[in-house]
Order: structure tokens, then C-alpha cells, then sequence
């Protein structure tokens, strides 16, 4: 009875904790973008691809703060392609400090450099722009979403691993594929694998009728190599070049056998419960935006629930420091890097079916934390706003 | 003299005293029994899908499995290996523990973030408790006053009054808490945090921190040290703490929190148990889909056993008289 007795006690002390409630409000923005026209209808992107994420983040975070006094809010916002996504963020930042966001990576630091945004907690779920990790950093834009760095090193090491040196690549028309191409000549370089030949998609056929026709005599120019990549981040002409190369070789990249952030096939860790929990939730699969989203309200409930704290500078400086980690289901604690506000994290790489490896793999060490073998690290970063 | 006793004893011992290690095969759905003294697989039983908590009656007559894909707690004759019952368990059963009433089931149902308590003679839901998200490690003090549910997601262990079905206390612990228990007559409470890599010991009677355990193998990055479950010695000195995917169970001072020794295991050791008489302690080792066996006082490992595909839940069963 005495240990009850004195438990009695103590839950009042909580109970009178919880009666002080932090209440945190979390801005969601959502800027729509042109969906560029694809071959294929077979997977359309969801409405609410990131937005679903961050609800079931801040479920997440209430569930918690239930049992710490703490109230959260999500405020969500979504502007209309072609609306004014400043004035959005404006508004948003006279209700809170807080803001996850889902826009272009230009969108993204022009809100981050608004007078208002200043001394604010912005976090970037969907544009996997290099620059936003470089030249382009800014102190109050944080990314919890992989850059196409980190996606690209991770394939590249499982190249390594598998001994599949020699590599051809084949990359789309679309700002996004130039961009993971470049990503993945980077790690090509970085890793010392080979590009034995380079081609860029040019069919403006439909090629659900002709790729078989087409597809051997374009990747017959490539040249001798183990692995066939493809650069084709919108979903366009890649799931027709599977199984229609010249050479009997696998398909790698944007399509077939994928870096990803997060995908459906993620079971092991304990992800088989945030699968479940999202499909209730949104009945459907998680994307990797969706898991970043998640991602970075969940970082917002540690840092306050661990801090004690909603001052912004305070949950800014521990979401940096060494202490801070967020059980993100991926079989390591993930945080942040301190040079440029990425999240560190492992990067599936997976089938439609199955996760096929998860890097950073066995092997490929680092002084510091072997999540840092993947995408930019500290002595390669041109961000320099995190040092001031 | 002695070697003739020994003898004597083994001889005896073999038939009568072949007592039973139940390991649950999560990816098989199987049970796998395995023989204390030939350390062999003797039976495998099937279950409902995902086994994966498992616990004894007092009076070892009947043996309860989290079957957690099946929303059920099974009830399970351990002679006959036949499934007699199912009693209500909530959604996603995933550990649970047997009060010292012999009768109350404290369930944690993964995908609800609720604790359930089950009567398992009415086979009736008495209480549900909300809890954080993602409920896992369940323990129960000696004296059956309070049990504790961690959430995994919510990082807290949930002290329960089991008088009132309510949550009297919350503690936060590091990242991903796993496994719960009472340890030293209930004097202290130990849980385990997979990703926080920690141990953190509280005092029962305050709820106070009072040590964390800290592991450190060489040659194993520290993100990949990521304590699950344990067990303490009954004299309450020496815990051996199951230690995930850097494949090896520390050996820890339950006195000083020093760890003292680190014990090379299968791959993602989960779970385990001791025999009666504590002198061989058996992991369960998810990724090999085997089991170590220990041998406590020389600290090392003796056997593995091939069981079935991520086995995961381990309990003691005594067959001899």
C-alpha cells in the first residue's frame, strides 16, 4: 500500500504539470505543382502525399502528450498551383514558429528568407534538391526528407558490394531526372564505379505499345556493362525499359531496384506498425514524403517532450546536438547533421516487393556516424549558414 | 564418489527431469520445444499467426501465446500442444504478462496503444487502459500492485495500479523502449531502450531514475547496440541483457550497473530464458532463426539450436514430477 501511497503523491505532482499545457502549434504548407504529363496511369499521386504523413505525425505526438501536458495543432494550409505561397507562409508564421512544408526547393528559400521566417523552424518533407544541402542552405530549413545524394550513395554502395562495377545510364527529359542523373554520376565517382555509356530518353512515343521494339536498339548503344541505371524520378518511360534491354542486365535508379526513403515493402524495425498505423489512417501506402513529414513533427514531439520546452532556439539547438535521436523505424536512431539540417538516415533499397538491401552497408565505414558515408558530408558541404 | 552421484543423477535425471525451453517462430507460426537436456528440438506446434509473447500458468497447465497477427492471446494445453481457447486480447497482442493472481492477463496491443486486462478464468475484458503508442514491455511487480506497460513510440514506461486499472505514473526512458521488469524483489524497475542503446534502472517506490546502462562493443558501431530483452540472475546480482543486432548478450553487475562481459550470440538476439535451476540461459536469435544456449556461470556459449524463421518469445516449462 505505501508504494501506491507514495505514487498517489507523485502523480499529482504530474497531474499539476499536465494542468500547465504546452500548447505547440505546427504550420502545414502545401504548395501544389504541375504534375508532369507520364505514359503510364498505373500510379497516380495521391492528394495528400506528405499531408497524410504529417497528420499521423501529430497523432503521433498527441498520443505522447497526453501524458506530458502538451496539446499539439496542426494548421494546414494548402495554396493552389500558381497561388501565393509567401503570402500563405506569411500568414502562417504570425500563428506559429513552426512549419513543415511541401514546395519547390525556390519556394522553399524564399520562405525561409522572409523577415517573418527569421528565428523559425522550417522543415523541407519533399524537395531532395542538392543545393538545399549546399550553396542554397539556410539556418532555419531543416530536411527530413534524403537528398538525391544520399538515395544515389546508397545504391552505389550496394553496387560496390555486389561487385556490379561497370554501369550504363539512361536519364529523362525532366528537371528532376537531370537532377538524380547528376546525383548518381556523383556517387558513380564518389564509390569509383565505371560509366561505361550514357544516353538521355528522347521517345516522345507511347510506349506501352513499342518498347519492345525500341528499347533493345536504344540501350544496344550503351556499351558492355553489369548494370542498366535509370534516371526517371517522374515515373515516365522507366518500367518500360525493365526486361527490354539489349543485354540481360538489371535495371537500377528510379526504377525496378530504388533508393527510397521509406516504401511499403519496410517491414522489419518495428515499421511494420507505422505502416499500419498510416494505412488505417490514410488507406494507403506510406510514401517516402509521407515519411519525412512524419518525420519532422515527430522530431518536433522529441525535442519538446525531451527539452521541456516550445522555445524555438532551445528545440533549434537540441534537434543539432549529439543527444538529440528519433526512433524512426529504420533500425538506427536518426538526427540531424550539423553543417547542413539533413536528417541522417538509412535508405532502403527496395523492390515493388521486397527491401533488397538497407544502407549504409556492411563495409563502408566512417569516422563518425556511417549514416554520414550517405550524401553530403561535413568536409565536402558548401553550407556555411549552419555555423554562424 | 562424486563422479558416481553425478553419474546417478544424470541417469535419473534424463527421462524424468527433461524439462522444456517454448521458443515462438514469428515468421512460422510455430512453437519450437526444445529438450533442456539433449538441447534438441523435440516438438514444434503450431499457433495463430505471429507469435509472440509466451508465459506459463503458475502451475504450468497451461501456456498463453501472443498471437498477434491473429488478434488473439491463445491458451495452449502444453501437453498435447492443442490450442483449447482464445481469450479476447484487443487488437495486435504483442507481449504480456501474467499477474501474480494466476488469473489477470496484462495485454499491450501494439496497433492500439491500449493495455488490456483479461481474466482468463471469465475469459472476459475487465479493463482497458490507454497507453502510448506502439505498448510493448509489460511487467508486474512481485506483490502484483503494479504492473508497467512501455510504449515504443511515446519512449515512456506507464506505471499501472492494478487496483484500480488506472495509470498513476508516467517515466520517460530513451528511444524505443522494449522490455519491463521488476528485479530484486520488486525493489527496483529495469527497461531496456532499443534505439536509446540504454538500460534505465528506477526506483520502484519513487519512480526515480537511479542508473542507466550504457553498452560498448568494439568493433560494433554504438547505433547498432540496441538493448531488448533481459533477464536477472535470483540472487538478483547479474543480468544478462540481450543486446539486437549487435548479436551478443552483456553481461551486466546488477549491483554496480557495470557491464562485465559481452557474450557472442545468433543474429538479432531478442528474448530469453532460463532453465530451473538457472545454470543455462537460452536467446532467441530473430535473424539466424536459432537459439544460443549459455552456459551462466562460465559466461559462454555452449550450443545453437536450429529453430524456426525469427524466433522471438522464450519461457521456461518444468515437465519433471
Amino acid at each position: 500500500m505505501r508504494v501506491i501511497g507514495l505514487a498517489a503523491a507523485i502523480s499529482l505532482t504530474l497531474g499539476a504539470a499536465a494542468a500547465s499545457e504546452t500548447r505547440v502549434r505546427i504550420g502545414y504548407i502545401g504548395v501544389e505543382q504541375p504534375a508532369p504529363p507520364v505514359l503510364s496511369n498505373l500510379d497516380p499521386v495521391p492528394d495528400d502525399r506528405a499531408l497524410a504523413g504529417a497528420r499521423l505525425g501529430l497523432a503521433d505526438n498527441q498520443t505522447t502528450g497526453k501524458f506530458m501536458g502538451q496539446e499539439w495543432i496542426l494548421s494546414e494550409t494548402l495554396v493552389p498551383e500558381g497561388g501565393d505561397a509567401l503570402a500563405a507562409a506569411r500568414a502562417a508564421l504570425a500563428a506559429t514558429r513552426v512549419l513543415v512544408l511541401d514546395a519547390p526547393a525556390e519556394t522553399l528559400t524564399a520562405i525561409a528568407d522572409l523577415p517573418e521566417a527569421e528565428g523559425a523552424l522550417l522543415f523541407n518533407a519533399t524537395a531532395p534538391d542538392a543545393a538545399l544541402r549546399d550553396g542554397a542552405c539556410r539556418a532555419n530549413l531543416f530536411h527530413t526528407l534524403p537528398s538525391d545524394a544520399m538515395r544515389a550513395d546508397a545504391l552505389a554502395q550496394f553496387l560496390v558490394q555486389r561487385r556490379w562495377t561497370d554501369v550504363a545510364l539512361v536519364s529523362g527529359a525532366h528537371p528532376r531526372d537531370h537532377a538524380f542523373a547528376e546525383a548518381l554520376k556523383a556517387s558513380i565517382a564518389k564509390f569509383r564505379l565505371t560509366l561505361t555509356g550514357e544516353k538521355e530518353w528522347v521517345f516522345d512515343a507511347d510506349m506501352r505499345r513499342n518498347a519492345s521494339a525500341e528499347v533493345p536498339l536504344f540501350t544496344q548503344e550503351l556499351g558492355e556493362h553489369d548494370v542498366l541505371l535509370v534516371a526517371d524520378e517522374i515515373g515516365d518511360f522507366g518500367r518500360y525499359v525493365v526486361y527490354n534491354t539489349w543485354l540481360p542486365r538489371p535495371v537500377a535508379g528510379s526504377e525496378e531496384l530504388v533508393p527510397q526513403a521509406w516504401s511499403p515493402v519496410v517491414e522489419q524495425w518495428g515499421a511494420a506498425q507505422l505502416q499500419s498505423r498510416f494505412e488505417d489512417q490514410a488507406h494507403r501506402d506510406m510514401t517516402p514524403e509521407d515519411y519525412a513529414a512524419w518525420a519532422a513533427i515527430r522530431t518536433l514531439g522529441e525535442a519538446v517532450t525531451r527539452t521541456g520546452s516550445d522555445d524555438i532556439a532551445v528545440l533549434r539547438d537540441y534537434i543539432l546536438s549529439d543527444a538529440f535521436e528519433l526512433a524512426g523505424f529504420k533500425g538506427r536512431p536518426l538526427s540531424f547533421r550539423p553543417w547542413n539540417g539533413q536528417l541522417r538516415q538509412p535508405i532502403p533499397i527496395v523492390t515493388d516487393r521486397a527491401v533488397v538491401a538497407t544502407a549504409p552497408l556492411e563495409g563502408f565505414f566512417h569516422q563518425g556516424n556511417e549514416l554520414d558515408t550517405l550524401g553530403r558530408d561535413a568536409p565536402e558541404t558548401t553550407c556555411r549558414a549552419f555555423q554562424e | 564418489m562424486l563422479r558416481l552421484t553425478t553419474a546417478l543423477a544424470l541417469l535419473a535425471a534424463t527421462p524424468a527431469f527433461a524439462d522444456e525451453i517454448w521458443v515462438t517462430n514469428e515468421k512460422d507460426n510455430t512453437i519450437s520445444v526444445i529438450d533442456t537436456d539433449t538441447l534438441e528440438v523435440t516438438r514444434t506446434l503450431e499457433t495463430g499467426e505471429r507469435p509472440r509473447g509466451i508465459t506459463f500458468s503458475h502451475d504450468y497447465s497451461r501456456v498463453y501465446i501472443c498471437a498477434s497477427d491473429s488478434d488473439a492471446v491463445q491458451v495452449m494445453d502444453p501437453v498435447s500442444g492443442e490450442i483449447l481457447h482464445d481469450l479476447p486480447s484487443g487488437e495486435d497482442p504483442e507481449q504480456f504478462v501474467l499477474h501474480p493472481d494466476d488469473r489477470r492477463l496484462y495485454i499491450a496491443n501494439e496497433d492500439d496503444a491500449i493495455t488490456t486486462v483479461v481474466d482468463t478464468e471469465t475469459r472476459r475484458v475487465v479493463a482497458q487502459i490507454d497507453v502510448g503508442i506502439e505498448p510493448e514491455g509489460m511487467a508486474v511487480s512481485p506483490d502484483g500492485k503494479i504492473v508497467i506497460t512501455t510504449s515504443e513510440t511515446t519512449n515512456m514506461a506507464h506505471w499501472i495500479d492494478t487496483e484500480t486499472e488506472t495509470i498513476f505514473a508516467n517515466t520517460l526512458v530513451d528511444s524505443r523502449p522494449r522490455h519491463a521488469e521488476f528485479v530484486k524483489d520488486g525493489a527496483e524497475l529495469w527497461v531496456s531502450a532499443e534505439i536509446g542503446g540504454t538500460v534505465t534502472v528506477f526506483d520502484t517506490a519513487t519512480q526515480a531514475e537511479k542508473a542507466r546502462i550504457r553498452f560498448a562493443i568494439k568493433g560494433v558501431h554504438e547505433d547498432l547496440i540496441q538493448p531488448v530483452g533481459f533477464e536477472l540472475t535470483p540472487d538478483g546480482k547479474t543480468a544478462f541483457v540481450a543486446l539486437g543486432p549487435a548479436n551478443h548478450v552483456a553481461v551486466v553487475n546488477a549491483e554496480t550497473w557495470e557491464v562485465e562481459d559481452y557474450l557472442l550470440v545468433g543474429r538479432r538476439v531478442w528474448h530469453m530464458a532460463f532453465d530451473g535451476d538457472h545454470s543455462r540461459l537460452f536467446t532467441t536469435n530473430g535473424i539466424s532463426g536459432d537459439v544460443t544456449v549459455i552456459d551462466v556461470a562460465r559466461r559462454e556459449a555452449l550450443k545453437t539450436v536450429k529453430v524456426g524463421r525469427f524466433p522471438w518469445g522464450a519461457a521456461y516449462r518444468p515437465t519433471g514430477g
